[in-house]
């Protein structure tokens, strides 16, 4: 996956986990739970959607590297760098 | 074949807990022993009519874009939009006592003004007690002390009726306890009814289970209706298999219960049931319910609220009545005073009271079906001293008992709010069985579907081990 398919792949889950939001203006530097109101229930949802998708397992310890689209993008890239983004 | 989880009971917390496991790719089963999904909050269907068991209507409303609020929270675990579940808001609401009334509607100013016009040496303490219950964290899944609510309310307020007053709604629409209130579950209500509010989904609970039916079902969840559990078979506190009244035998990693507490534990081995039922009393609220279809609209015969929390005697009294029912305090509720964009096909009043589930069950059916007639009237004429007569104006009507709340759902002497003994976080003495639903703690349309989340969350989707078996 490319830097940019990352940020797709993001963007789809929070899609998926906020029906209500508009996804589509998303700043990469502003915390998401500062754009989207998002809880810990939501970052579990995060995590959880990662799992499912690209079998992926983000780590309590790493959940503060979730914190902005910008910082998930760096931490998540190598992780998927061998993924697929499905269509 | 081997579940991840079995869940009992299809009614909201299972349903709820059914679609966050599903949506996770757990090999999931819901089963339920009644014909039909909804438990507490289900629909029958009399002369063509579609009639919805427990709706008056969904509290905790907030509108569209209040994410963190109980609805939003509800929404977005279960992925809806806010649009998919057509809710309407109320117009307005009252609590109607001999000498006083206050009036609400979703917007919590109109309360806080009623109070300082109709009690205006009260309102200081009144708007303490909002302070403190606004830095209250009630939804905390950790149990904590009994404390009471009408201490509590001592402390900021000294006018019995208004103390009176505010119990009258908050009671009747969440509390499993006579009398008093525990104080989380005070807050819990009173800002889901005060707070934040009443609304109505478009095609009531059977458009809204039907959603969740099929969400559930699209995520690969099974359902499998009329399989009533008989026994919960464990060994060394451990979860083994489920045993079915016709005899099958399920098994399972983990299984959640929303049949309630004690009723879980008295399918479980006797030594647990036994010790269980000791520690804790099974819940005795317990409602009797008549509905009346209307040939015009609750409107045009004086009735212009959407809900009325009434008491027609000098005290407010929450507990199981001396006689079949207590006709000195109800609930009215007309479902067509809701703000929908088209109006309802058929004018609605809906009416409860306390009933006895003690003195129902002692009836023989023949009496049984005389004393609910008896008893409706009763609570009628009650009423009509101080409301408008709609009699003349009935087309259809029928009355439900705590018999018929035991018989459908299987709660106790058709206790609706459960066990006044909660079990928050859900645990049971055997490691991998959960409590959800209305022994949890969470109660209502907006609480029960929020129970079967978190439990759901909180002891499966982030087990960091899975369960050694
Ligand atoms: C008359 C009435 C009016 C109400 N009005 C409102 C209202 O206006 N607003 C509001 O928010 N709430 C209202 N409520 C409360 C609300 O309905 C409940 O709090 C909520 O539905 C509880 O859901 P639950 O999932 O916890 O339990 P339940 O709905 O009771 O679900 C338990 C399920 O388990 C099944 N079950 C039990 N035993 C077994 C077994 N052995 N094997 C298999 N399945 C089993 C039952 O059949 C049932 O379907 C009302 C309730 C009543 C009765």
């Amino acid at each position: 996956m490319t830097r940019d398919e990352v940020r797709q792949a993001v963007v789809n889950i929070l899609a998926d986990i906020a029906p209500d939001e508009d996804v589509s203006s998303i700043k990469d530097d502003v915390t998401l739970r500062e754009q989207m109101d998002l809880d810990s229930m939501d970052f579990l949802d995060i995590v959880m959607e990662l799992r499912k998708r690209f079998n992926v397992e983000v780590p309590e310890s790493d959940y503060q590297q979730l914190v902005s689209m910008a910082s998930c993008i760096q931490y998540l890239q190598p992780l998927l760098k061998d993924r697929q983004l499905a269509s | 074949m081997k579940y991840d989880v079995i869940i009992i009971g299809s009614g909201l917390s299972g349903l709820a807990a059914g679609i966050r496991l599903a949506m996770f790719n757990k090999k999931v089963l819901i089963v339920e022993k009644h014909t039909v999904v909804g438990g507490l909050n289900s629909f029958y269907t009399r002369k063509h009519r579609m009639i919805d068991v427990g709706l008056h209507a969904m509290t905790n409303y907030a509108p569209k874009g209040a994410r963190n609020t109980p609805l939003g929270k509800l929404l977005k675990q279960l992925r809806f939009s806010h649009d998919d579940f057509r809710l309407h808001e109320q117009e307005m609401s009252e609590i109607r006592f001999p000498d006083k009334c206050l009036r609400f509607t979703n917007d919590f100013e109109l309360l806080k003004q009623e109070v300082r016009e109709q009690f205006p040496d009260e309102i200081d303490g009144f708007m303490r007690l909002v302070a403190r219950m606004e830095s209250f964290d009630e939804l905390s899944l950790t149990t904590s002390e009994w404390t009471s609510a009408r201490d509590i309310l001592a402390g900021y307020i000294s006018d019995p009726v208004l103390i009176d007053m505010l119990f009258c709604p908050l009671m009747y629409y969440g509390n499993a306890s006579e009398r008093d209130m525990d104080f989380y579950q005070f807050v819990i209500m009173f800002k889901s009814i005060f707070m934040e509010g009443f609304a109505k989904p478009v095609g009531g609970m059977h458009y809204i289970l039907n959603l969740m039916v099929d969400r559930y079902k699209s995520l690969g969840g099974e359902l499998r209706m009329g399989a009533e559990v008989q026994s919960i078979n464990s060994a060394k506190g451990v979860f083994e298999s489920l045993t079915l009244a016709d005899g099958g035998q399920l098994k399972a990693d983990a299984v959640i219960s929303s049949m309630g507490r004690i009723e879980t534990f008295k399918r479980c081995e006797p030594a647990l049931a036994k010790e269980v039922s000791s520690e804790s009393s099974a819940g005795q609220v317990s409602f009797m319910e008549s509905l009346f279809a209307l040939d015009q609209e609750p409107k045009d015969l004086g009735y212009d609220r959407s809900i009325v929390f009434f008491c027609t005697g000098d005290r407010f009294r929450y507990e199981v009545p001396k006689d079949l029912i207590d006709i000195s305090s109800g609930v009215l509720c007309c479902p067509n005073n809701f703000k929908y964009p088209e109006p309802l096909t058929e004018g609605m009043i809906r009416l409860t009271n306390l009933a006895s589930f003690g003195l129902w069950d002692a009836l023989p059916r023949r009496d049984y079906i005389d004393a609910k007639k008896e008893w409706r009237t009763r609570a009628l004429e009650n009423l009509f001293t101080f409301f408008p007569d709609f009699r003349d104006s009935v087309v259809f009507l029928d009355s439900f008992t705590p018999k018929t709340i035991l018989k459908y759902t299987g709660h106790l002497n058709g206790a609706v709010y459960g066990s006044p003994v909660k079990a928050k976080d859900g645990t049971t003495p055997i490691r991998n069985l959960f409590i959800c639903g209305t022994d949890q703690g969470f109660l209502g349309i907006v609480g029960a579907t929020l129970s079967g989340i978190s439990m759901a969350n909180l002891h499966i989707l982030q087990k960091k081990v899975a369960p050694d078996a």
